[in-house]
């Protein structure tokens, strides 16, 4: 057993877990933050992808004791209270999701996407990025509308800011 | 009611908890007291279990117990049964072995389960896991259909001889043998449709407690019918009586047919949570949904055509082998009979048809109903048909299909199914305008000069969803009826619930049917709620698949929302002091028509439940229920067309475009419809080159991870065109006629018609892989 300390959505945390803990089960076990889904058992599917100090990771790669000390950020952490983050919005509008199993790593991922690119994205691109993440239900059509919404929303909001 | 009504794109109110992390499936429950289960799998096809030690597993850290099959048998837990009886042509029975929710003495695929390990933690269960120590006796195995129904082959059961499980016939034998010996032109065509696996996102994941004060269980499972699992699990496995199991479906992720099924690890979990007295979760991890969650599709079939001089259809003749895998689950009997082969007219007028089926065992996962479930392998097969034809006669293939259509209505084919309506003109109208299919010569010109081989592909198809009146199935031998049920309640206050026996698992169902409420009551889709997924809470319900949920299960609320209405307008009209007939509803108002008199229905449902002032002899409250059993099946039908480039130097597809025209009848929530169709496009193009579920010739699935079977990724696919048609179906009082399968049965066909025609070459198996399209460019076996 190893005390794992970190920052998860804005709050410090220090938990008590086997060394061969992943990410995911210390988010999802320890923490109870369930948004953060495992579709896979080969780092394939991108349904448990967080954000460890602002870039997308898929936290079934990650032993707990790697993320010490960074912040960690879920699916559950990106909205400002009832204010929905500009993603989760464009998902929302766009039909982006059916069973919802897929879209926490999505969002996450997208989200990174779009910081990456600087908001400058096309349909290629955004469907060339969404390969680690799978889905099954969407055919990923409205994921990718989401997506370049989400890209402008995102730009306006900075332009605002 | 326009803005959340019929017809209206209302964004889904099911999504924030989605989009937020909020959302509650299997596995994010926790119970008090919990253990965790972790299955003990076979990694042989075929073996004899000669022994089980769980003496080491036993001594090892939080282990409660380690159980096995043979105290499962000792405990009479019933085997998994087969829910719908087929017939073979020489009127015998089908031949069925025993499937025990885990293996006491036989295996007969890679991943059954022989014996379970409950301990205190997950990682502590898989740990003793690994001590458990089973010996095995190898057994040759049978991989697939052609090895199984070679003569001397390994027997899978000694119940079913040449492990064929029966050996059906549907159509007019002799009417076919007239009509081929009167063509003009035979048309042949020898095609497999490739095995897939389903995928769901959420792995399956169950968790049972047993309450012995009460000798109650509760089960929350990944289920798309929690009703039916009640139903098999008491009737038949005998866990407990229904009154003594609520079975509790959450949020679901996903389904496509996978999770109907009433599997041996929800049923392990019941039994040992008796067993030791705590709650027990067990979650699969994809490596296990890829062994044990049932496979669809896997058939090998021949298929003929005949002609008139005038390349009018004058029979039709298939002979087909469907693989079941190891055992027969739950539904998979009708998948290759009643839910294909009626299906083989398709939207032609075709005189005689007969089609024969055998079944077949195999070392392999059982196969059951996945998203289309027989409907696929009718389209697809057809469809390659009529492309195939069109090159033999050397017609446009579109053409060819406008002669055959059915155009008058009704039309009883001569393989069961009647069609109501439809008109497939319009759909493939709509189709060839939005791919602009006759400016193609002259972009495959272009393409040519550049290098690529461009190629356009046609799919017509029709299926049967809604299923399914309760008579017809019953007489076709089905266990069950296939109606749906629903009750409207009425709040004191006018806020509505929607209680549904259909389960949302993604399709929606929670704005979908609350627009139904806000068409007719014209409440806001804000003030009503739909429950659904939970024995205890919902009276009964046949669940979601086959494309059902808004045919019957929204039917059914329309039909309970028609008695809360009648008594409601009694009540309206003791209150205005008005006559019942001149009493209408307007956006949630009842208004006396001709005057300005008007009461809301919150007051209504008010007086209802304060019962002080109610027209006399009056139960108080407002809530009603309906049991609907639809008349027929509806028939969604539709044209797609696919157009893409092949890269002759590499084998590789590329998608151009791909088009949907698709009659669903009226369509309650068009986004949420289109969602469907994209999804199901996904489905039927993963099929078509990407999927397939591979085993060696030992039995050992070479596929059962997300590194080696192929998923359909973001970048594997186009943005899809989609356009409607509609007839509305005169069956149900909505005119819907169900969405959620049409595309994974049409988009196979349209992608490999586009590819034989981009490369001029017939002869190609799905998935169309580069390797396989580059061998048939170049003319060597793949």
């Amino acid at each position: 057993m190893s005390t794992v300390k970190l920052t998860v959505n804005g709050k410090a945390v220090s938990v008590d877990v086997e060394d061969r803990t992943l990410l995911v089960h210390l988010l999802r076990e320890n923490l109870n933050l369930t948004g953060t889904h495992v579709g896979c058992d080969t780092s394939q599917c991108g349904a448990c992808v967080v954000h460890i100090d602002g870039r997308a990771v898929k936290s079934c790669t990650v032993l707990a004791g790697q993320a010490a000390g960074s912040n960690v950020t879920t699916i559950e952490g990106i909205s400002k209270g009832d204010e929905l983050h500009p993603m989760q919005a464009a998902f929302r509008d766009n039909h982006g999701l059916q069973c919802g199993y897929c879209t926490p790593g999505m969002i996450m991922s997208a989200i990174d996407i779009v910081h990456r690119y600087s908001g400058k994205l096309d349909e290629q691109t955004v469907r060339h990025e969404l390969e680690g993440n799978i889905c099954r239900c969407t055919g990923y059509h409205n994921i990718v509308k989401s997506v370049l919404d989400a890209a402008s929303r995102m730009k306006v909001a900075q332009a605002a800011e | 009611m326009g803005v959340e009504g019929i017809g209206a794109s209302v964004v889904r109110k099911e999504d924030k908890r989605f989009i937020t992390g909020k959302g509650r499936y299997v596995d994010d429950i926790k119970l008090v007291g919990m253990t965790y289960a972790h299955f003990i799998r076979s990694p042989h096809a075929h073996a004899k279990v000669k022994g089980i030690d769980s003496s080491e597993a036993m001594k090892m850290p939080g282990v409660v117990a380690v159980l096995t099959g043979q105290q499962i048998v000792d405990d009479k837990v019933g085997n998994l049964i087969c829910g719908w009886a087929i017939t073979s042509k020489d009127g015998t029975p089908m031949k069925m072995g025993a499937w025990p929710a885990m293996a006491p003495e036989t295996v007969r695929f890679v991943g059954q389960a022989v014996a379970v390990v409950i301990a205190e933690t997950r990682n502590q269960a898989k740990d003793a896991a690994e001590a458990v120590v089973v010996d095995y006796e190898e057994l040759p195995a049978v991989p697939d259909i052609r090895s199984a129904i070679k003569p001397g082959a390994p027997q899978l059961h000694p119940e079913a001889p040449g492990n064929v499980v029966y050996d059906w016939a549907l159509g007019d034998e002799a009417a076919v043998k007239d009509a081929f010996a009167k063509a003009a032109n035979v048309v042949t065509l020898e095609l497999t449709n490739n095995r897939l696996v389903p995928n769901a996102m959420e792995p399956r994941a169950a968790i049972a407690d047993y309450n012995d004060a009460e000798e109650h269980f509760t089960l929350y499972t990944t289920s798309q019918n929690p009703h039916v699992a009640r139903l098999v699990l008491s009737a038949f496995y005998n866990i407990a009586p229904e009154h003594k199991l609520r079975v509790v479906a959450p949020d679901v992720g996903g389904g496509f047919g996978s999770k109907i099924y009433i599997y041996p690890e929800e049923m392990v979990a019941l039994w040992a949570s008796k067993k030791v007295r705590r709650p027990v979760k067990w979650t699969g991890d994809r490596s296990e949904a890829f062994l044990t969650d049932a496979h669809g599709r896997d058939h090998i079939s021949k298929a003929e055509m005949a002609f008139d001089k005038d390349n009018r259809i004058l029979g039709l003749r298939v002979k087909t082998h469907a693989n079941f895998g190891a055992y027969m689950s739950l539904f998979s009997s009708a998948v290759p009979t009643y839910l294909y082969v009626t299906l083989l007219s398709g939207q032609y007028v075709i005189p005689a048809i007969y089609a024969e089926v055998m079944g077949v065992y195999t070392n392999t996962t059982p196969v059951d109903a996945y998203r289309g479930a027989g409907r696929p392998e009718a389209s697809y097969l057809l469809e390659r048909m009529m492309e195939t034809a069109a090159r033999q006669l050397k017609v446009d293939p579109a053409e060819l299909r406008r002669k055959n259509f059915i155009t008058q209505f009704p039309y009883q084919t001569p393989v069961i199914m009647a069609y109501d309506i439809g008109d497939f003109n319009a759909s493939l109208d709509a189709a060839m305008k939005a791919i602009d299919y006759a400016g193609f010569p002259a972009r495959k010109a272009k393409a040519k000069a550049e290098g690529k081989l461009r190629g356009i592909g046609v799919s017509c198809y029709i299926e049967a969803c809604g299923i399914a009146p309760s008579k017809a199935v019953g007489s076709l031998g089905a266990g069950v009826g296939l109606w749906e049920s629903a009750e409207v309640r009425v709040n004191p206050v006018g806020t509505i619930e929607i209680l549904t026996g259909s389960h949302s698992h993604g399709q929606g169902h929670e704005t979908t049917f609350a627009q139904l409420i806000a068409e007719r009551l014209g409440v806001p889709i804000s003030q009503v709620q739909i429950v659904h997924g939970d024995t205890d809470k919902v009276q009964f319900g046949m669940g979601t698949y086959g494309s059902r949920s808004i045919a019957v299960g929204g039917t059914a609320i329309v039909k309970a929302m028609e008695k809360v209405e009648a008594k409601a307008k009694k009540i309206a009209s003791h209150l205005l002091e008005a006559s019942e007939g001149d009493i209408v509803i307007e956006n949630g108002e009842f208004k006396v028509t001709g005057t300005d008199k008007s009461i809301a229905l919150p007051m209504v449902a008010l007086a209802a439940y304060t019962a002080h002032n109610l027209p006399d002899g009056m139960e108080p409250g407002l809530k009603e229920t309906a049991f609907y059993d639809p008349t027929n099946f509806t028939f969604p039908a539709g044209a797609y067309v696919c157009e893409l480039e092949v890269d002759p130097s590499t084998g590789k597809t590329s998608f151009v475009n791909f088009v949907a025209a698709d009659d669903f009848g009226r369509l309650i929530n068009p986004m949420i419809v289109e969602g469907q169709v994209h999804g199901g496009l996904a489905q039927g193009i993963g099929q078509a080159l990407l999927e397939g579920a591979v085993y060696d010739s030992s039995g050992q699935p070479v596929t059962a991870s997300f590194m080696d079977y192929t998923m359909p990724r973001a970048d594997d696919l186009p943005s899809f065109k989609l356009s409607h048609t509609t007839t509305l179906c005169p069956g149900n009082p909505l005119g819907v006629k169900g969405c959620g399968e049409a595309g994974a049965i049409g988009a196979s066909a349209a992608v490999i018609n586009a590819i034989t025609d981009a490369i001029g070459n017939n002869k190609l198996e799905m998935p169309a892989t580069p390797d396989r399209v580059w061998h048939a460019i170049h003319g060597k076996a793949a």
